[in-house]
Formats: C-alpha cells, sequence, structure tokens
C-alpha cells in the first residue's frame, strides 16, 4: 500500500474521519460507514494482497444481501451498521522490535489488565499476542515456538508471512457467507491472530491471546485461525476484558480451527465483556462464530467457554466431525445477571463413523438474566456409530430471571447413541444458610454453590485461567443474592 | 456464655412460636431442650443461629456478653456458634473437604489464626474421622450428596469437631438414627464435651440423652420453658410423656 491509495479510497469519506479516543493512543480510525470502500480502506490500510481484498469484498456482497438472524431468543436493539466505525488502530509504529519501543500508555493500559508481555510472561509459560483494538502490536515467544516450526502471530503477519497457509484454510471452516455476522467479519476483519502447528508437533506452552475493545463505537472484528497440523496439539486461551463503557459495542469474530488426522486442538475461552450496568444500559453485543473441523481420523476439538460478560451473548462454537473417530466437546457456563442475554451452545455434526461428542453446559441466570442454551446434535447416514452425551444443567437465582433448553437433535443413521439430560435447579436459602452456619460470608457461600455447579466445566480450563474464571464467577454474581 | 432473656419470637404468618424463653448456659455444661411436636424447639435452634425467618419481637440473647441477635448467621458461625442441622443440606458439586476447608479457615481467620494449607488440614481431618468412624471417601463426595440419613449427622458431628465451637446448637440430631448410628454419634458428642464448650442439645425423645447423659434438661412447652431438672427429668418425661405440660399451642 502506499500513501496515494490511502489517499484516494480516503477521500469522499474524509469528512467523518476523527481521531480523539479515550485512551491516550494516537488513533487512526476509518469514518464511521460501511460500503465497499471501507472494505478497501481497510485492505490497503492493512497493505493486503489483491486476493484478500477480493475475498473482503465477495464477504461484502453477500453480506448485502443477508439479514441479522431473528431465531435466537433474544431482544436486540436494531443495530445501524452505518454509524459504526469499522477500523480502528493505534498508530502504524514502524514495526516496534522490542518492548521498549512500544508506547508506554499501551504498555500501562496491558499491565492494568494484568496481561504478562514481559518476563512475568516467560515465567507463567504464557505466549501473548496481545490485540489492542484491532491491531497486534507484540507478540512474545515467538522465537521458542518457531524453533519446533510453530507458527503464532498476528493474522495481519500471517498474511504477509505465511500467506499459502492463510490461503489454503481460510473460510474453510466459516465460509464467507455462513451467516450474517460471519460475513460481516469476513468483509471488514481488522486483525487476529493465526497459529500453525506443523506435523507431530506438540506445542508446549499454552499460546494466548487477550482481546480488548477500547476505542469508542469501533466494533471489533476478530479473525482467528488455527490449524494442528497431522498429530499436532495445541491448547489455546482466549480471554477478553473491556474498560466499563456506556454504549453498545458490536463484537462480531470469527473464529475457525482445523485439526487434522490425529491433532487435537482445545481452545479455551473466558470472556469478561462490559455487561451494561445494572439497568441493563451500555455492554458489548458478542455475536461470534466458532466452529471447528475435524478433518483427519482420530482429529479432537475441545470448546471450553466460561461466559460472564456481555449484554447479549450469540454464540455457539461447533465441531464438524469429518474424520473417522474423531471427537468433539463443548464445556460451557455462561451467566447472565441484571438485564444480560445469552443464547449459546454448540452444533456437534457427525459425519465420519465412530465419532464422538460430549455437550456439557451450565447456565446460570440472575437478576433479570435470561439464558437460552440451543444445542444441534446431527447424525449423518455415513456416521456409524456415532455418539453423544448433552448435559444441560440450569441455576437460577431469584425470580426474575429465566433459563431455557433448546436442544435439537436430528438422527440420520439408526446406530446412533444419543442421550440428552437436563435439569434446572434454584439455589435455595437453605444452602446459603447452610453455608453461612458454617462461617463462610454471603458472597463467598454464593460463589461456592455456583463453583460446585460449574465444577464439571471449570475442571476442563488450564489451571491459571479455572482460578481467574472462578474469581470472575463470583464478581459476576455480586449482589444477586439479597 | 449463653442467656436468654424473656425471648419472644414470630414466624413469617405472624404466629408467635417463642413466648417467652429464659435459659441460661455456663461453658461446660450440656443442656438438653426437650419438648413436644410444635413446642418451639426448632424456632428456639433457628434464632439462635441467625436462620432467616424468624422475627424476634422481644427479649435478648448475650453470647459471651455479646448481643448475640444483632450478628449477622455468617459472624455467629465465625464467633463460635455452631449448629447441627436436623436436615443437613446438600450442595452439589461442591466437594465436601473442600466446603469444611472454607468453613475452617473462616472461622481460623477470625480467631487470628492463620490458614490451613492443604496437608495440615487433612492431617487435622484424620484425627477426627477415626473418632467418628467415617471413611475418606466421605470426604471427597458433593457436600451431604447421596448421604444417607446416618452419614449427614455423622457429618454434621465431623463438622463440629472439626470447627471446635464453644457453642454448639444440636437440632434433633438423633432423629432418623438406628441404634449403632445413634452411638457413634453419641461418641462423638461425648468426645467434644469439655470446659471451654458449652452444648445445647435439642431433642424430641429422650434415647439421646441415654448416651450423652446431660448437666441440665429443660422441657420446651408453647414456646416457653415450663420445667427445669437434672438427667432425672429426661427420664420421667420418657415414662409419663409431655401430657402434663400441656400441648404445643
Amino acid at each position: 500500500m502506499t500513501d496515494t491509495t490511502a489517499a484516494r479510497n480516503l477521500a469522499p469519506l474524509r469528512e467523518g474521519y476523527k481521531y480523539g479516543f479515550v485512551s491516550d493512543i494516537e488513533s487512526e480510525s476509518a469514518p464511521p460507514g460501511l460500503n465497499e470502500d471501507t472494505v478497501r480502506f481497510i485492505a490497503a490500510k492493512k497493505g493486503e494482497p489483491q486476493w484478500l481484498l477480493d475475498w473482503r469484498l465477495e464477504a461484502f456482497r453477500k453480506w448485502q444481501t443477508m439479514e441479522s438472524p431473528h431465531w435466537a431468543k433474544l431482544r436486540i436493539a436494531p443495530i445501524d451498521y452505518q454509524a459504526a466505525t469499522y477500523y480502528s488502530a493505534p498508530k502504524r509504529q514502524n514495526a516496534p522490535k522490542s518492548l521498549d519501543e512500544v508506547d508506554p500508555e499501551l504498555l500501562k493500559t496491558y499491565e492494568k489488565l494484568g496481561i504478562p508481555l514481559n518476563e512475568r510472561a516467560a515465567l507463567a509459560g504464557v505466549a501473548v499476542d496481545a490485540v489492542f483494538d484491532s491491531v497486534s502490536v507484540a507478540t512474545t515467544f515467538k522465537r521458542t515456538l518457531a524453533e519446533l516450526g510453530i507458527v503464532f502471530c498476528s493474522f495481519g503477519e500471517a498474511v504477509r508471512e505465511h500467506p499459502e497457509l492463510v490461503r489454503k484454510y481460510l473460510g474453510t471452516v466459516v465460509p464467507q457467507g455462513d451467516n450474517f455476522y460471519a460475513a460481516l467479519n469476513s468483509a471488514v476483519f481488522s486483525d487476529g491472530s493465526f497459529a500453525y502447528i506443523p506435523s507431530g508437533v506438540r506445542c508446549p506452552m499454552e499460546l494466548s491471546t487477550y482481546f480488548r475493545i477500547n476505542a469508542a463505537k469501533s466494533g471489533q472484528f476478530e479473525r482467528t485461525l488455527i490449524v494442528a497440523d497431522k498429530g499436532a496439539y495445541v491448547s489455546y486461551l482466549e480471554g477478553c476484558t473491556a474498560p466499563q463503557r456506556d454504549e453498545n459495542q458490536l463484537h462480531a469474530a470469527v473464529v475457525e480451527l482445523i485439526a487434522l488426522e490425529g491433532a487435537e486442538i482445545k481452545y479455551s475461552t473466558v470472556q469478561n465483556w462490559y455487561p451494561g450496568d445494572a439497568e441493563g444500559k451500555g455492554g458489548i453485543y458478542n455475536f461470534v462464530t466458532k466452529r471447528g473441523a475435524c478433518r483427519g481420523a482420530r482429529a479432537k476439538i475441545s470448546w471450553t467457554q466460561v461466559e460472564t460478560g456481555s449484554a447479549i451473548t450469540w454464540k455457539y462454537p461447533s465441531c464438524i466431525l469429518e474424520g473417522d473417530d474423531s471427537v468433539g466437546e463443548f464445556y460451557s457456563v455462561a451467566i447472565t445477571n441484571n438485564f444480560q442475554q445469552a443464547d449459546t451452545g454448540t452444533k456437534m455434526l457427525h459425519l465420519g463413523r465412530n465419532t464422538r461428542s460430549t455437550i456439557i453446559s451450565k447456565g446460570i441466570s440472575a437478576g433479570r438474566g435470561q439464558n437460552t442454551y440451543r444445542g444441534l446434535v446431527r447424525v449423518q447416514p455415513k456416521a456409524e456409530n456415532a455418539r453423544n452425551y448433552t448435559q444441560c444443567d440450569s441455576l437460577l437465582i431469584g425470580d426474575k430471571c429465566g433459563a431455557h433448553t433448546v436442544p435439537y437433535i436430528e438422527a440420520r443413521n439408526p446406530t446412533a447413541r444419543i442421550e440428552h439430560e437436563a435439569t434446572t435447579s434454584k439455589i435455595s436459602d437453605d444452602q446459603m444458610f447452610y453455608c453461612q452456619q458454617r462461617g463462610l460470608s454471603k458472597e463467598d457461600a454464593l460463589s461456592l454453590i455456583v463453583n460446585g455447579f460449574c465444577k464439571e466445566v471449570l475442571k476442563e480450563l488450564p489451571m491459571e485461567f479455572a482460578v481467574e474464571a472462578q474469581k470472575l464467577l463470583a464478581v459476576s454474581l455480586e449482589g444477586s443474592v439479597g | 456464655m449463653l442467656e436468654i432473656g424473656n425471648l419472644h419470637a414470630r414466624i413469617a404468618d405472624g404466629r408467635e412460636i417463642l413466648k417467652g424463653v429464659d435459659l441460661a448456659v455456663k461453658a461446660g455444661e450440656v443442656h438438653a431442650i426437650m419438648g413436644p411436636n410444635g413446642s418451639g424447639k426448632s424456632t428456639l435452634a433457628g434464632v439462635l443461629s441467625g436462620k432467616p425467618g424468624y422475627e424476634v419481637t422481644e427479649g435478648q440473647v448475650l453470647y459471651e456478653g455479646r448481643d448475640l441477635l444483632a450478628m449477622p448467621a455468617d459472624e455467629r458461625a465465625r464467633a463460635g456458634v455452631f449448629l447441627a442441622f436436623q436436615y443437613p443440606v446438600e450442595i452439589p458439586g461442591v466437594n465436601n473437604m473442600y466446603f469444611l476447608r472454607a468453613a475452617l479457615n473462616a472461622v481460623r481467620k477470625q480467631r487470628g489464626e492463620s490458614e490451613m494449607d492443604a496437608g495440615q488440614f487433612l492431617k487435622a481431618v484424620r484425627a477426627k474421622l477415626k473418632l467418628l468412624e467415617i471413611g475418606e471417601d466421605l470426604l471427597q463426595r458433593g457436600v451431604n450428596v447421596g448421604f444417607s440419613g446416618g452419614e449427614k449427622k455423622r457429618n454434621e458431628i465431623f463438622q463440629m469437631a472439626m470447627l471446635d465451637p464453644k457453642l454448639a446448637i444440636l437440632d434433633e440430631t438423633d432423629s432418623g438414627l438406628d441404634i449403632d448410628a445413634l452411638q457413634m454419634v453419641s461418641r462423638g458428642i461425648n468426645a467434644l464435651r469439655g470446659p471451654d464448650r458449652a452444648i445445647v442439645m435439642i431433642t424430641h425423645y429422650q434415647r439421646l440423652l441415654n448416651y450423652v447423659v446431660p448437666d441440665r434438661v429443660h422441657v420446651l412447652s408453647a414456646g416457653r420453658i415450663v420445667k427445669s431438672g437434672d438427667a432425672a427429668l429426661a427420664r420421667e418425661l420418657e415414662e409419663t410423656g409431655y401430657g402434663a405440660y400441656g400441648d404445643a399451642a
């Protein structure tokens, strides 16, 4: 990209061009609004090759013909897609070679968020590809990983350094026109993460990315692509926090996972975006498409999520079990408090023989929160001896919240074995009193009971994440018991 | 240690259940409170332990000279008031051992003692388990989940042994126990008698008192203590029944 192209692309839009962000970092944003020029602006800004621009434009054209889905049990205020800003990035930094070159303001923000970018990261064994607003500014541990042939970098860097890999896999699990939000993401995605684990390599550390939404009115459109080649293993952690903001922010991410023969991908999320205030004002809209494909025999993909934040969550991490004997897992805790709404669940598509899937979903509703589990288990005709076990438990706190379970089961092969169990329970005054009579404070009692309820999911999280998640559960439910 | 004076309490529907209870319990003593169904035994246990749903309308309760009724339930517990529940509550998914350690550390913190780590805790636990002949597997199960009636009651006494309270209130701990379990629980309670601890046993039947011999026995009827005596009073009640003391209000 040259400055003249950028200028040309910007020309018709210059009027709305603004600086001035909450953080003191000088950002550069696309003007609000969405049309082909916006897409071109983003691609130009990022210096992307023609094939990717074409891919984005194709997605944009599909998106224009689509409507936002309305089947979820969610009340969503109409979103004005022309009012949003689709690109905002910390000012181009001439590629910082070390942390010393990174804007100290940015580092301070990271520190507040507790992100171990420096030496602490080494001690914790975590490599961080930190995403601030939309552009990755620092990546650590790349050398260690590089020695093993592991690629872990920002999406933008992957496009520049490993275009053949990106081109081979991008959009193969979540096609551009998959759904309204995925199409939107495909058109305007800003950055994200890319990981490739070569054949037979076991990634020695948890790969971790922290997302944070910072710029006002800038929807975030992350794109994550993880490929585990034959026999490879990787555990990936995704955690999010966002500062308080009195305005709805749209987040429409796409995550694609590809596990080849005998490979395993474990993807863990702790999502803690601003949920809106106690009156239901503000908060993040989290409309995410996450899907993994087990492309070879004995491949395994495991999703674990702890969803405590966002005003609205629309999210169904899914597995396409193509390879024989492949395994899909979904472990989920979703909390809705105050006016939060969540419609979340999974899809397990059994295509190969002897494919197995497990779904453990724990929904917790407090305040006026509405929590829906929506899941699909589909066994295709060729999937001999497919098995699924689903367990959906709902916990209610108070009497103004709601829990809903919407399981879809489609078995097209008579050998399929599908089990579904569901329970709904309420935290009783007796349980609270019992704990308090043993000396636990009201808050500790609630946290203990809730963590007990979520145990089967929390134990799937890597240790350090599990601790964070437990604290989050308690924080999310603060004040929900009178 | 415990001084109850003219205690009146009512339940949510407005009915007055306790109508002027007077009782004084000293450290080192074991008191039994007996009475027919509906006499207010469980209400008394509830009011003393801070269970929600009761309103004290008159009177006072002093615990070690402090106004007990002004303290929230968890604060009372940390100050050394323990209630062995008539119906121990199930908490699915919460490991019994984890629960107990959290409780113990909350109490220890209050006493200005350091928190116990897993190793120290396990050592302390093993010593007490023997006392009540409880298998270690019980610790790994969810709190009271799938416990038999006897296991639940033994678990209550085990918790009491671990938490080392100053004032223990045992609410119908003998109910639903067969003779073996009753003896086992009784052994546990006896082992916990001591000069610094007061125990208040609430029971409908005399049989527990054969194994845990009380210093004082009180008859609660229609919300008041109508007679007090020594262990002989319990035996007398067993023969004559509660008829002489009037039916519940």
